[in-house]
């Protein structure tokens, strides 16, 4: 028969984990990272394909929202032109601090193969950029990594202290 | 300098939004999660009920047409992926085709069978895509889901082939650039044995259900005449009553070789289009059984050459490059400087899985195209969405962009 | 001294060509070779002035008068069945003769047969709209001003449509550089951060021959990722990344990669 009483002399005792505040926010933090959809183009669908059926995102706490209020991370995935620029700008700032940017693929990255004239050559001319996923498209897998060094990233701050708000300028 | 936080104005400024007529703008997009990428509507609206809507593309305007300007014919093919990024090979096959009919080429029968696997694969993994994305904007999580799994199956399959999951350049002007890889049939055969049973299950999920219905039948209905004269092709035509396919009707490859039929509707509707995707997948699926059958039949009979002989336009196989002198120097030739085709114009129109998709080159002789325009479907079914909108409601909006199929690498170019 | 370049033609252009090279030519056919085309070219001529026609790559290729484009397009989709305009666009012999080359490409799925409608405008000319006899020359059209600067006369909405509206120059112009003017440079630190922002951001990196010496070092450092100008010394430690904390999470087990499964086949 299962025991559902919780054994308090085995395991480690009592129901209750001491830690510190840092280490909690910074759990809560990292491990719910709720990523703004932002897919422009081919890395987009490469997004979606982490998302779904084969790479589950969903067991990093990564869920992806459309909205950019209730997200913490936005993950640039395609090409950002010219024409749209203005909306990552806008669309950053309404997210809530703390946040973080991924730069999925080359066009994100640098402008990549597209080095015309409606092409911004990077989004971190508009908006600061935390991480650089290489890859045109990047694997899925890529994108998982990059989501887990993001983790890495977020629980090596002070979880406790104001952080400084990232401005591109 | 003190902190700039943008410069940006409120949005719109030139627009009044609440008016004394009733009538509401409001904005969708362009990042939307249901646009399929970076479509902007503004939609009039009075109550629920649109009135006017106005699509504004070119978010994603990358400038490929200049691109194909300022590089030579090979150099081109990885851009080709970037269009419709659902079903790559396709544009690299009809780019490819343009200019094999404007050098003048015939591809060998092996070349052509691996030709049409891939394209086939690639109507199949651009259908599942249409089928997840359209099912969950619509709010049927679970064949996002599975189809999402079917469609991972044949990005394997691609992968093993060309290395990349989603922008292949697997095709080259003159052919293939590799045989398939040993397991392709086999993974290819255990695929397909298992599709019928898949598509059914879609089907018993989606056909019958009630929510699926409402927002289906009956929305979104393209009468013959708009669809002719906005330019719809594929399958947003086939539904509304006319049965072209390029693949049957202008035989490209070997199409005229297979069996296939066209499915067709005269409806109109969503559902329409939803029903000749299906059936579509059925179709490239009884051309991919006939295909592996052709594949073989090569093998048999001892054709292994996969590039045309072309020496002026066409780099010799690497064992030639690697011994043979003059090989060498017509690669480099053609590597630096590039291929030149002869001075001429072509528009060469291929059957992509969203429509017809069509490559106007212009050339003067030089290795770069004096001219090269994309005719990408998704263009004009974008556009079908200025008169199609009126008199539909809010949640039909969804619905409506989701049978559409468009995607706005290819829209916006 | 610098080398001259022409102004005209800005685009990427052959460093090298034989002196005695001759290009050749993709052979154009009569017309009265092909029966359908040449009853076609026999009912638009009876109306309207043809000046040359010929079939090139299974295509007929007609010449006409601007002025008479909205008519033999009428007519084509009226009487000839050619019931869809596939695209429309112009071609930019600016440099060569100061013209535009406006091409409108028709298909008749009945016959199964494609024609090339084209004629010549010169620079500054406005073209006439056909967008009452097909709806998708609305878009097209607009692609073509946007792209062009080439306008279309009675079209209800002569605005950009792939460019922003605020945006200067029509970039297909053999004139405009492919990586864009002054002006598309500074577009969106323009807009976004305004003028003065342009020495904090700094200029595009346009330069695709640019060789950064630490790209092939920072890029696929699986397991040695470094913070954006670190210096890299090549001792740094080897960390495996794993999606949970480095001495586990509470309450949830940690994940044993050796007692986990690989599978192999994705098709079992």
């Amino acid at each position: 028969m299962a025991q559902h009483k919780v054994n308090y002399t085995q395991d480690g005792g009592l129901p209750v984990a001491l830690t510190s505040i840092d280490k909690i926010v910074n759990w809560g933090r990292s491990n719910s990272l709720w990523a703004m959809t932002y897919g422009l183009a081919c890395c987009g669908i490469e997004m979606m394909a982490a998302g779904a059926s084969r790479y589950d995102f969903d067991r990093f706490g990564t869920i992806f929202r459309a909205s950019p209020r209730q997200s913490d991370v936005m993950i640039v995935a395609g090409t950002l032109t010219k024409k749209h620029s203005e909306f990552i700008k806008r669309l950053y700032d309404q997210m809530t601090e703390p946040r973080w940017v991924i730069s999925m693929g080359s066009c994100a990255n640098t402008g990549g193969m597209f080095n015309t004239y409606a092409t911004v050559q990077g989004v971190d001319r508009i908006i600061p950029v935390d991480l650089y996923l290489p890859g045109c498209a990047p694997r899925p897998e890529t994108l998982q990594y990059g989501v887990m060094l993001l983790q890495k990233k977020i629980r090596a701050n002070k979880a406790g202290r104001a952080q400084k708000a990232k401005r591109l300028m | 300098m003190a902190q700039v936080k943008n410069r940006l104005t409120p949005f719109f400024e030139n627009i009044t939004f609440e008016r004394d007529d009733n009538e509401l703008i409001l904005n969708f997009g362009p990042q939307h999660p249901s646009a399929h990428g970076q479509l902007r509507l503004m939609l009039h609206l009075q109550q629920e009920q649109i009135v006017k809507a106005h699509p504004d593309v070119g978010y994603l305007h990358r400038g490929m047409e200049k691109m194909a300007e300022n590089m030579i014919y090979n150099e081109f093919m990885p851009t080709t992926d970037r269009m419709d990024y659902i079903a790559s090979s396709s544009n690299n096959y009809g780019f490819a085709l343009a200019v094999e009919k404007l050098i003048g080429l015939e591809v060998p029968r092996r070349a052509k069978v691996i030709r049409m696997m891939l394209l086939e694969i690639n109507r199949l993994m651009s259908h599942l895509f249409w089928l997840a994305t359209t099912a969950l904007d619509i709010g049927a999580m679970t064949i996002f889901l599975y189809a999402f799994r079917e469609r991972e199956y044949l990005m394997d399959i691609i992968e093993g082939y060309c290395g990349a999951r989603l922008t292949h350049a697997a095709i080259r002007i003159g052919g293939v650039p590799l045989d398939i890889q040993d397991s392709f049939l086999q993974q290819l055969r255990v695929f397909l044995n298992k599709l019928p049973q898949n598509i059914k299950d879609y089907e018993d999920l989606l056909d019958s259900n009630r929510i699926w219905l409402m927002r289906m039948e009956e929305v979104g209905v393209i009468s013959t005449d708009m669809a002719l004269s906005w330019g719809c092709t594929g399958p947003m035509l086939r539904a509304s009553g006319v049965a072209w396919d390029i693949r049957k009707e202008e035989p490209y490859e070997l199409y005229d070789e297979v069996e296939f039929n066209v499915p067709y509707s005269d409806k109109g509707d969503n559902f329409a289009r939803y029903r000749i995707y299906m059936e579509e997948m059925r179709e490239s699926a009884k051309i991919l059984y006939q295909c592996i059958e052709m594949y073989e039949k090569c093998v048999k009979d001892g054709q292994t050459e996969l590039m045309a002989h072309a020496p002026k336009y066409i780099s010799a196989p690497k064992l030639d490059i690697m011994t043979q002198n003059y090989s060498l120097m017509q690669h480099f030739v053609l590597v630096t400087q590039g291929m030149r085709p002869p001075v001429g114009e072509v528009y060469v129109a291929t059957e992509s899985p969203k429509g017809e998709l069509g490559f106007y080159i212009n050339s003067q002789g030089g290795p770069y195209p004096y001219r090269l325009k994309l005719r990408a479907p998704s263009f004009w079914h974008t556009g079908i969405l200025t008169d199609l909108l009126p008199g539909h409601y809010i949640p039909d909006v969804v619905s409506i962009i989701g049978t559409t199929n468009i995607v706005f690498g290819e829209v916006d170019r | 001294m610098r080398a001259y370049k022409p102004k005209d033609n800005v685009q990427a252009k052959a460093y090298y060509t034989d002196r005695y090279y001759v290009a050749p030519q993709v052979p154009k056919s009569d017309v009265s070779e092909d029966k359908v085309f040449a009853a076609d070219l026999e009912a638009i001529k009876a109306k309207f002035e043809v000046k040359e026609a010929y079939i090139q790559v299974e295509q007929m290729v007609i010449y006409i008068n601007a002025h008479d484009i909205y008519g033999v397009l009428e007519l084509m989709r009226d009487e000839l069945e050619y019931t869809q305009l596939s695209e429309l666009s112009a071609i930019d012999w600016l440099a060569k003769s100061n013209q535009f080359e406006i091409f409108y490409q028709m298909l008749s799925m009945t016959k199964r047969k494609r024609v090339r409608v084209k004629y010549f405008i010169e620079n500054g000319q406005a073209v006439d709209s056909v967008e009452k006899l097909f709806r998708s020359a609305d878009w097209a059209e607009r692609e073509m001003y946007d792209m062009f600067g080439i306008e279309a006369n009675g079209h209800p909405f002569m605005k950009r449509i792939l460019m922003p509206y605020d945006w200067q120059g029509h970039p297909l112009l053999k004139s405009y550089p492919l990586e864009g003017d002054e002006f598309a440079a500074w577009y969106e630190v323009d807009k976004i951060y305004g003028k003065e922002a342009r020495d904090i951001i700094g200029p595009e990196l346009r330069d695709t021959a640019r060789v950064d010496r630490y790209d092939s070092e920072r890029f696929a450092r699986l397991g040695f990722e470094v913070p954006k100008g670190t210096e890299i010394t090549g001792d740094e430690e080897r960390h495996v990344e794993s999606y949970q904390e480095e001495d586990g999470v509470f309450l949830i087990k940690k994940l044993d990669k050796e007692s986990s499964k690989v599978i192999d086949d994705p098709q079992r």
